[in-house]
């Protein structure tokens, strides 16, 4: 019936309007590619809240590619679901891998010497956060930051 | 029979320079709003002159001879010239290499009765001028990396100006991205400077810091802690209200140090642990007489 005009947009597609990729190889990639995400955000209308979160997890995620897995591959996109805007950014890396995810994503948790926040901590500043992870091959993290989520 | 073709391109020198001015001349991208035709004929006399001079036919096999060092010191100089004039490096790199169809015109009319002459040193006068045009590029690019490199080391040391506020309390904004090298350069000025003011209290204002993600949370707890073994207390101030609710979120436990949300607030914060006072003058009105 008039399904499709109903209010949690949950049956909306999800439909990707612009990507951009970036390769991670070395620390001074990771300001141009917080740019590059912060450009996108501004350009749907992100408020400045949401968009210090987004560009934070990103920067997160980043640092991780860059010390586990000395680098990798950053695809930016902007897509739509419904009436809302968001920004999807997938991590993909060809490091060790993670050996026990739910270990990972515990708070405190971490195997170098950082404060062990960095998944953890990610997750609370997305919408939406999905990590992959097969060892020795390599780890995906997907993650989605709505407009106004 | 032994093959001379350096000694028949030195006695033809002044037709390769005529025919190389008159390619230049022609070419549609001849830049004569940077460089007069004059000046042109002299840098151009100028390198054709010392290469027939050291061309050899050992060495014309040879890019990398010593010989060539001081046509690649000219090259050299004719590039960054060239870039200061204004050239872009497509246009100093054609300069050198219609020098090519020059020679290769000269040779031509030299061995035209022997084409398997002809072809080799064709082919090797190519290779020679090719080498010579990478120099050019080669020196372009280093010129601009040298000015890139000079702006880092600028930005370096420019942006972590700690600053004497008052007696015994030091500030330091930070701007821009911290990671972990500019968290060294932070925490050693710091240090050092409250060594050498006698300073108690250190601001660290991140007003300029856009994100502040775990790491860069941890680099400012290290700078914290070392402050304290120092024996000086530090605030850390110019915490925004995204920053605040994104710190909250990360999960980053900051509660073991002074934090305040602008400068201001800091330096007040100082003031009362310095038990100093900042107070409005009375004004003191003259006495009717």
């Amino acid at each position: 019936m008039e399904k499709r005009w109903t209010s949690t947009g949950t049956t909306a597609p999800m439909t990707t309007l612009s990507k951009d990729k970036m390769l991670i190889v070395k620390e001074q990639d990771v300001v141009p590619f917080r740019n590059r995400v912060k450009e996108y955000a501004t350009r749907i209308g992100m408020g400045l809240v949401n968009q210090t979160k987004l560009i934070t997890a990103a920067s997160e995620l980043v640092r991780n590619m860059l010390r586990y897995a000395s680098g990798g591959e950053t695809l930016i996109e902007v897509i739509s679901k419904g009436r809302e805007a968001g920004i999807r950014l997938t991590f993909s890396d060809k490091g060790p891998g993670i050996a026990d995810i739910s270990l990972a994503m515990k708070d405190g948790y971490t195997t170098g010497k950082s404060l062990g926040l960095g998944l953890p901590g990610t997750k609370r500043l997305v919408s939406e956060f999905n990590i992959q992870s097969t060892l020795g091959e390599g780890t995906t993290v997907t993650i989605i930051k709505w407009k106004n989520g | 029979m032994k093959i001379d073709i350096s000694k028949t391109l030195l006695k033809k020198k002044k037709q390769i320079l005529d025919l190389w001015m008159k390619n230049q001349l022609a070419d549609d991208g001849l830049r004569d709003d940077l460089m007069s035709n004059e000046a042109l004929r002299e840098q151009s006399g100028e390198l054709v002159d010392v290469l027939l001079q050291k061309l050899t036919d050992e060495n014309l096999h040879d890019v990398q001879s010593p010989e060539f060092d001081d046509v690649y010191e000219i090259l050299g100089g004719i590039s960054i010239t060239r870039a200061r004039q204004g050239f872009s490096p497509r246009e100093t790199g054609i300069f050198v290499f219609s020098l090519k169809d020059a020679l290769i015109e000269i040779i031509q009319q030299e061995y035209k009765n022997d084409p398997a002459l002809l072809y080799e040193s064709a082919i090797r006068i190519g290779r020679l001028i090719d080498s010579f045009g990478i120099v050019t590029f080669e020196t372009f690019i280093k010129g601009r990396e040298e000015v890139i490199l000079r702006q880092t080391d600028e930005i370096a040391e420019i942006s972590t100006p700690v600053i004497r506020v008052w007696d015994g309390i030091v500030a330091l904004p930070i701007i821009g991205t911290l990671d972990s090298a500019r968290t060294q350069v932070v925490m050693e000025s710091l240090l050092q400077e409250i060594v050498d003011t006698g300073s108690s209290i250190a601001i660290l204002d991140i007003s300029g810091v856009p994100a502040v993600d775990s790491l860069v949370a941890q680099h400012l707890i290290k700078t914290v802690s070392a402050t304290r073994l120092m024996g000086a207390e530090c605030i850390i101030s110019g915490i925004r209200p995204e920053i605040a609710q994104t710190v909250v979120h990360l999960g980053i436990d900051l509660s073991s140090v002074v934090t305040k949300s602008t400068l201001a607030n800091a330096l007040r914060y100082a003031f009362a642990s310095l038990q100093l006072e900042v107070r409005k003058k009375q004004k003191d009105y003259p006495s009717i007489k």
